[in-house]
C-alpha cells in the first residue's frame, strides 16, 4: 500500500486493542447515507517509476530555449547549493516553529532573513514573509489602514504603474472592508507618475503606493512622491523588486527633501528574484518590512531573539497576540503560514551571493537589458516607448500584430515577453521585455535575429505580392 | 553563531558572482543606492555548513514522529519533490503562452478533476495559496453570492457568519476580512454542534456557517445533514474547512454532506511539504450555485487542448488572489501524490489514519490518560486532557510537550482546541508504523511516572535540545527582530 | 483569591472603575483579569480626546499567549491615558488598582458610575465562574 507501512498482523493486533473487528467499524459514527460510493474520476494508483514517466513527458513538452518575459517573475541564476540545502528534510518537512526548542534551525534562519530584508530595504523591521508579492501588497494596504489612525477615508492611491495583477489582488482582498483603491495615471511619454500632475486638493487619503522600479521597468521619482504623500499626512507603501535594491536607493531612504519624514512607512514586494525558480508563478514569497512604530500592525509571523533559562541566545515566534490563533476575529490578518521553504531558499541565496554577488547580478541584468534595448531599437517596425530611466525591463511597440509575433516566436522556442494590451488598452501591440544576467550576448542577439526574421516573414505575409493568375 | 558574525569584509564568492562584462550602468545618480546592504560576506562552504547545521537543530517529519494534531504531518514522498522540479516545470515562466505549456496545464486540469471527485463538489479552483486564503476565497464567494441575489440588488441583511467555538482561529479572522460579523455557536458535551443553539442563532441575518468535519475535537459531526438543513432553510450557505479531510478522504464527500463551498489543505491531506511553515495550497471546491464566483485562474480543456481562463471570461469571479496561478509547484506535488495513491490508495489514507488514531486512543486510555471524548469514536486524531496532572501534580500540558522533545518526539498540538483544558491534540497520520506509535506512548507513560516522582525534570524540560525553555516575555517586551552589528 | 477593593465599581468584562473628584472615572483591569492573562507585554491605551460608547473596545492588554480587549464601561471622552504602560506594561501585573490604571474618561452621564456593579456583586460574579 503506498506510504502505509502496516502489516496484516499489525492491523489485526491493533483492531484487537481497539476492540473492533474491522477497520470499517471505525467509521460507524458516520451516517450510512453519507458514505461515498467510491471515486470514479481518480485513476488507479501508479508506482514511482510510472508517474515519473508521465511527468517527464509532460515536462519535456514545456521546455523552451529562451525567455525574455519578466513582469514580476524573473529568471536568475540560482546557485546549486541553495536548493540542495533547502530541500534537506529538516527544513522541507518541518512545520511552523510552535515548539521553539525543537525548531531553532528554522527560527534562527528566519531571524537572519528578517535582518537581511530590513537591511536590503533600509527599513527597521521585517516579518517572516507572506504568500507572494501581490497578496503582500493587499496586506500592506490593510496594514496602512490600521496604522494611519489620522486618516479616516480608507482611500489608497494606487498608481497604474503598479503591477496590474497586484492591483487586482489587492482590490479583491480589501474591497469587502470598504477600502477604495483609487487609480493614479502615468505620463504617456515617460511611463512614470508625473509628480506635477498630482492634484493639489485630494482630500484625505490613507496611503500612496509607490512602485520601484514600476511595472514597466521604469524608475519613479520616489523622493518627490514620498515627500508629497507625507506632506498630505498619508503613509507610503513601497512595492519594490528586492534584486533591484542592490543598485537602487532603498525605500527606507526615500524622500526627506521636502518633508521631515524620511523613508517609506511600509515596504513590500515579491521575493522570487532571490533564489526562487520561476515554477509557473509559484510558490514564491511576499516580503514586508516597516517602521518600528508599526510593527504591531504588521501581519504574519515575526521572529524575535531572546534567551533561554540558562541565559543562552535563542529564537522564538513573537508578537503572536496579533495573530489569528489568539486574536481570532480581531487578528491583523487571517494568515496562518508564511512561505517558510521559499524564505529558507532566499536566505541561503543571499548568504551565498553576498552583497557583491547581488550587486553584480542586478548590474548585469540592467546592462543586458540596455543591450537588448539598443538591438531592438534598430529593428524596423519596433519602437521603444517611455523615455525614462529603467532597471531591467523596457516596453516596445510593434507595427505588426503582436499576437502573431508572440505565437511565431513561441513556436521557435522563445518566450518573447509580456503583452500589455490586456491590462493597458492604450498600449496595444506593446511588448515588455527583460534580459537578466542569465542571458548572454549571443542569447540576446539570437533573440533579436529571430525576431527580425519573423517580422520580415510576417510583413511579407501581411502584404503579399499578388501571385499572377495562371 | 549568526551568519553575519562569520563574515569578513571583502570575502567574495567568485563562483557565484556574475562576471560583469562590459557593464553599462546608466541609472541616474538620484536613484542609486549609496551603501551596500548588510548581507553576509562568507564563502559558499561557510554558507552550506552554517545552514546545514541550522537544519540539524530542527525536528521534522523526516527525522522525528510529529503527531501535531490538525496539521496532518504525514510523510512527504521524495518523488513528489523531484518530479515537480523537472527542468521543464521548474523553469516555466508564468507568462509562457498556453501553446507551450500543455504539459503543466494538463497536470493542473487533472488535479482539478481529481479534487472534484474526492470532494464531491461541482467545480474546483486551484488558485488559493494556503488554507487561510482558501477560507478567504470561500467566504468571499458566500458574500458574492448573497450580493448577487434579488436580481443583483443583493441581500444586505446577511451580515453574520456562524462559527463553532471549537473552530480554528483562521475562521473568525477570515469572516472579519470579508466584513462579516462572527457569531460563535457552542458545542455540546459530546463534541457535536449544539443544535438548539444553532436553531436560535440562524435567521435572515445569517450569511453562512463555517464548519470543520470531522471537527477540531477529533470527532465526526453526526448531525451534519440536520445542520445543513437548518442553515440552508435560513438562507445561509455552508462552508467546509478542509483541515481534517485526511480523516474521510475517499470515504465521505463534503459535497454529499450538503456543503456549498470547501477548501482543502494540500499540505495536509495531499502531503505537500510544510516547509517550516509554508508554502501551503488551499484549492476551493463549490456547489453549482457558487460556480460563477470561483477565483481565477482555472484550467479548462477543449478538444484535447488546455487553456487558462481568467477574469476576462469569468466576470462574476471573486478574481485572482495571487499574481499568477497560486503555488503551482505545490499543486504539482499534490498531483503526483494523488496519482501515486490512486482511488484505492486515497481511501486507505482515511482508513489507516483512523486506525492509527483509534489504536493510540485505546492504548492511552488503558494506560490511564484521560480522553476528552471517551464515548466517541476517534477520527484521524483525538484529544487527551492533562487537567488532572496539572491540578494534582503541578505538571501541565506544556511540560509534557517539552519533555516529549527530550524523548525524541515532536509534541502534539497543545492548548488547542481552546474548549478542552490542558489538552493534547494527537494526530499520528497513516504513514507511521505501529512501532513508532508504541514508542511514543511508552514515552508518555514514562513522563507520567516522572511527573509523579520527580516533577521538576518535566517542569524544566527540555534538557537535551539546542536551547532550554525560552523567555517569551522578554522576546515580546524587548523586541529584537533584526541583528545590529556592534 | 484575587483582590477586589470595596470602593471601586466593576464590569462583567473585568474592568474596574474609580470615581475621581473632578468628575472623571479611572479605568483599569482587575486583579482577577491580570492573573488570568499572565505576564503582560503590551498595552494599547486610547488617545486623549477619543470618545467611546459603553461596550466599545477602548484598550488592549496583551500577554504572550493572549490579548484581551478593555471595554469602555460608560459613554464618554478620554481625558488622560497612562503613558507609563507603554514601556512598563508589567505595572498592571504588579499594581492593577494603582499605578496600573489605563485611562481616565469623562462620562456623558454623571450617574453612570452608580449603575455599575459594586465589589460584592463582582466578587459573586467571579466566584460563580459565570464569566
Amino acid at each position: 500500500m503506498p506510504f502505509i507501512p502496516h502489516t496484516e498482523e499489525e492491523v489485526k493486533s491493533m483492531l484487537e486493542v481497539i476492540g473492533v473487528d474491522s477497520i470499517e467499524d471505525l467509521f460507524d459514527e458516520i451516517p450510512a447515507a453519507l458514505r461515498s460510493e467510491g471515486l470514479t474520476k481518480v485513476p488507479e494508483g501508479l508506482t514511482e517509476m510510472e508517474i515519473g514517466r508521465i511527468m517527464r513527458a509532460r515536462a519535456d513538452q514545456d521546455t523552451y530555449r529562451l525567455c525574455f518575459a519578466g513582469g514580476g517573475a524573473y529568471e536568475h541564476h540560482v546557485p546549486a547549493a541553495v536548493w540542495e540545502i533547502t530541500t534537506r528534510g529538516e527544513f522541507y518537512s518541518a512545520y511552523t516553529p510552535y515548539q521553539a526548542e525543537a525548531s531553532q534551525g528554522t527560527l534562527q534562519l528566519l531571524y537572519e532573513y528578517q535582518t537581511m530584508m530590513a537591511s536590503l530595504t533600509a527599513m527597521d523591521v521585517s516579518n517572516a514573509s507572506l504568500y507572494d508579492g501581490a497578496s503582500a501588497l493587499a496586506e500592506a494596504v490593510l496594514m496602512a489602514v490600521r496604522a494611519n489612525r489620522k486618516s479616516k477615508s480608507k482611500r489608497i492611491l494606487m498608481p497604474r504603474t503598479v503591477n496590474p495583477a497586484y492591483r487586482k489582488v489587492a482590490h479583491n482582498i480589501v474591497h469587502n472592508q470598504g477600502i477604495v483603491l483609487e487609480e493614479l495615471d502615468y505620463d504617456v511619454n515617460s511611463g512614470v507618475i508625473d509628480i506635477n500632475s498630482l492634484p493639489d486638493e485630494l482630500g484625505d487619503f490613507t496611503a500612496l503606493v509607490i512602485p520601484q522600479p514600476n511595472y514597466f521597468g521604469s524608475l519613479e521619482e520616489v523622493d518627490a512622491l514620498t515627500d508629497w504623500a507625507h506632506q498630505h499626512k498619508a503613509l507610503v507603501i513601497a512595492v519594490v523588486n528586492p534584486m533591484s535594491l542592490a543598485m537602487l536607493k532603498p525605500p527606507g531612504e526615500w524622500g526627506g527633501v521636502d518633508s521631515d519624514v524620511v523613508g517609506a512607512d511600509i515596504t513590500c514586494g515579491e521575493g522570487q528574484p532571490l533564489g526562487i525558480p520561476l515554477s509557473s508563478g509559484g510558490p514564491y514569497f511576499g516580503f514586508m518590512c516597516c517602521r518600528q512604530a508599526y510593527v504591531r500592525q504588521m501581519p504574519g509571523r515575526i521572529i524575535g531573539r531572546t534567551v533561554d533559562l540558562d541565559g543562552k541566545q535563542g529564537f522564538s515566534l513573537t508578537l503572536q497576540a496579533r495573530e489569528q490563533h489568539i486574536r481570532r476575529s480581531k487578528a491583523t490578518s487571517n494568515i496562518c503560514t508564511n512561505q517558510g521553504l521559499l524564505v529558507t531558499a532566499a536566505t541561503i541565496y543571499m548568504a551565498i551571493v553576498g552583497p557583491y554577488g547581488l550587486e553584480n547580478t542586478a548590474a548585469q541584468s540592467h546592462s543586458n537589458t540596455q543591450l537588448l534595448m539598443s538591438e531592438l531599437e534598430q529593428l524596423n517596425g519596433v519602437q521603444r516607448i517611455f523615455n525614462s530611466a529603467n532597471f531591467h525591463e523596457a516596453v516596445f511597440k510593434f507595427d505588426l500584430p503582436l499576437d502573431d509575433v508572440i505565437r511565431s516566436l513561441a513556436a521557435q522556442g522563445i518566450v518573447a515577453g509580456i503583452r500589455l494590451e490586456d491590462d493597458y488598452p492604450e498600449l496595444g501591440n506593446c511588448l515588455m521585455v527583460c534580459a537578466t544576467e542569465t542571458k548572454s550576448e549571443d542569447d540576446i542577439k539570437s533573440f533579436v535575429q529571430t525576431l527580425k526574421t519573423t517580422l520580415t516573414r510576417l510583413q511579407a505575409a501581411a502584404c503579399p505580392v499578388q501571385p499572377k493568375m495562371a | 553563531m549568526l551568519v553575519f558574525e562569520q563574515a569578513r569584509t571583502g570575502r567574495i564568492n567568485a563562483a557565484q558572482s556574475v562576471k560583469k562584462d562590459n557593464v553599462t550602468n546608466i541609472i541616474p545618480e538620484q536613484f542609486k543606492r549609496k551603501t551596500r546592504p548588510l548581507l553576509p560576506e562568507i564563502s559558499e562552504m561557510q554558507a552550506v555548513r552554517h545552514y546545514t547545521r541550522l537544519s540539524q537543530k530542527n525536528f521534522s517529519i523526516d527525522t522525528h514522529f510529529y503527531p501535531l494534531g490538525s496539521c496532518t504531518m504525514k510523510y512527504n514522498p521524495r518523488a513528489c519533490n523531484q518530479l515537480s522540479m523537472l527542468p521543464g516545470l521548474l523553469n516555466r515562466h508564468p507568462a509562457t503562452p498556453d501553446s507551450n505549456s500543455q504539459g503543466f496545464l494538463a497536470c493542473m486540469y487533472d488535479l482539478q478533476e481529481i479534487l472534484k471527485d474526492v470532494t464531491g463538489m461541482h467545480e474546483v479552483s486551484l488558485a488559493p495559496m494556503a488554507g487561510a486564503q482558501g477560507e478567504f476565497a470561500g467566504v468571499a464567494m458566500i458574500r458574492a453570492y448573497h450580493d448577487a441575489q434579488n436580481g443583483g440588488k443583493g441581500d444586505p441583511a446577511r451580515t453574520e457568519i456562524l462559527v463553532p467555538d471549537a473552530a480554528h482561529g483562521t475562521n473568525p479572522a477570515t469572516a472579519t476580512m470579508c466584513n462579516f460579523k462572527v457569531k460563535e455557536i457552542p458545542t455540546n458535551s459530546d463534541g457535536d454542534v449544539d443544535i438548539d443553539a444553532l436553531k436560535a442563532a440562524v435567521g435572515p441575518q445569517t450569511a453562512g456557517i463555517m464548519l470543520t468535519n470531522p471537527s477540531t475535537l477529533g470527532v465526526f459531526e453526526r448531525k451534519i445533514k440536520e445542520i445543513a438543513g437548518i442553515v440552508h432553510d435560513a438562507g445561509g450557505l455552508l462552508y467546509y474547512d478542509g483541515a481534517n479531510l485526511n480523516a474521510i478522504l475517499g470515504k465521505v464527500k463534503p459535497g454529499d454532506m450538503g456543503f456549498d463551498v470547501i477548501h482543502m489543505n494540500l499540505h495536509k491531506t495531499f502531503s505537500t511539504p510544510h516547509g517550516g511553515g509554508g508554502p501551503g495550497a488551499g484549492p476551493v471546491g463549490v456547489s453549482k450555485r457558487l460556480e460563477p464566483y470561483l477565483p481565477v485562474p482555472m484550467v479548462v480543456e477543449n478538444e484535447g487542448e488546455y487553456h487558462v481562463v481568467t477574469e476576462k471570461s469569468r466576470s462574476q469571479s471573486i478574481g485572482r488572489l495571487s499574481a499568477y496561478m497560486g503555488n503551482a509547484g505545490i499543486l504539482l506535488r499534490a498531483y503526483i501524490y494523488a496519482r501515486m495513491l490512486g482511488s484505492e490508495g486515497m481511501q486507505r489514507v482515511a482508513e489507516y489514519a483512523t486506525l492509527n488514531a483509534n489504536y493510540m486512543l485505546a492504548v492511552m486510555q488503558k494506560s490511564g490518560f484521560e480522553i476528552a471524548y471517551p464515548e466517541r469514536r476517534a477520527t484521524h486524531e483525538f484529544i487527551v486532557t492533562l487537567k488532572k496532572q496539572a491540578k494534582d501534580l503541578g505538571v501541565n500540558t506544556m511540560d509534557f510537550a517539552k519533555r516529549l522533545l527530550d524523548y525524541g518526539f515532536h509534541a502534539p498540538t497543545t492548548y488547542f482546541p481552546l474548549l478542552v483544558p490542558e489538552c493534547l491534540l494527537i494526530e499520528p497520520t497513516e504513514t507511521e508504523t505501529k512501532q513508532e506509535l508504541d514508542d511514543f506512548m511508552r514515552a508518555m507513560i514514562a513522563i507520567q511516572k516522572e511527573a509523579e516522582t520527580e516533577p521538576e525534570i518535566v517542569k524544566t524540560a527540555p534538557h537535551s535540545l539546542p536551547v532550554r525553555r525560552l523567555d517569551d516575555v522578554k522576546a515580546a517586551k524587548e523586541l529584537d527582530l533584526v541583528w545590529q552589528s556592534e | 483569591m484575587s483582590e477586589i477593593p470595596q470602593d471601586l465599581r466593576y464590569t462583567k468584562t473585568h474592568e474596574w472603575i474609580m470615581k475621581n473628584d473632578e468628575g472623571t472615572l479611572t479605568v483599569g483591569v482587575t486583579d482577577h483579569a491580570q492573573s488570568l492573562l499572565g505576564d503582560l507585554v503590551f498595552i494599547e491605551a486610547p488617545e486623549e480626546g477619543t470618545t467611546f460608547q459603553e461596550g466599545d473596545d477602548s484598550a488592549v492588554v496583551e500577554s504572550v499567549k493572549a490579548a484581551s480587549d478593555v471595554y469602555a464601561p460608560v459613554d464618554g471622552e478620554v481625558t488622560a491615558s497612562n503613558e507609563v504602560l507603554g514601556d512598563t506594561p508589567e505595572i498592571i501585573n504588579n499594581d492593577p488598582y494603582g499605578d496600573g490604571w489605563i485611562y481616565k474618561i469623562k462620562p456623558e452621564d454623571a450617574g453612570a458610575f452608580d449603575a455599575l456593579m459594586d465589589a460584592e456583586a463582582y466578587a459573586e460574579f467571579v466566584n460563580s465562574g459565570d464569566e
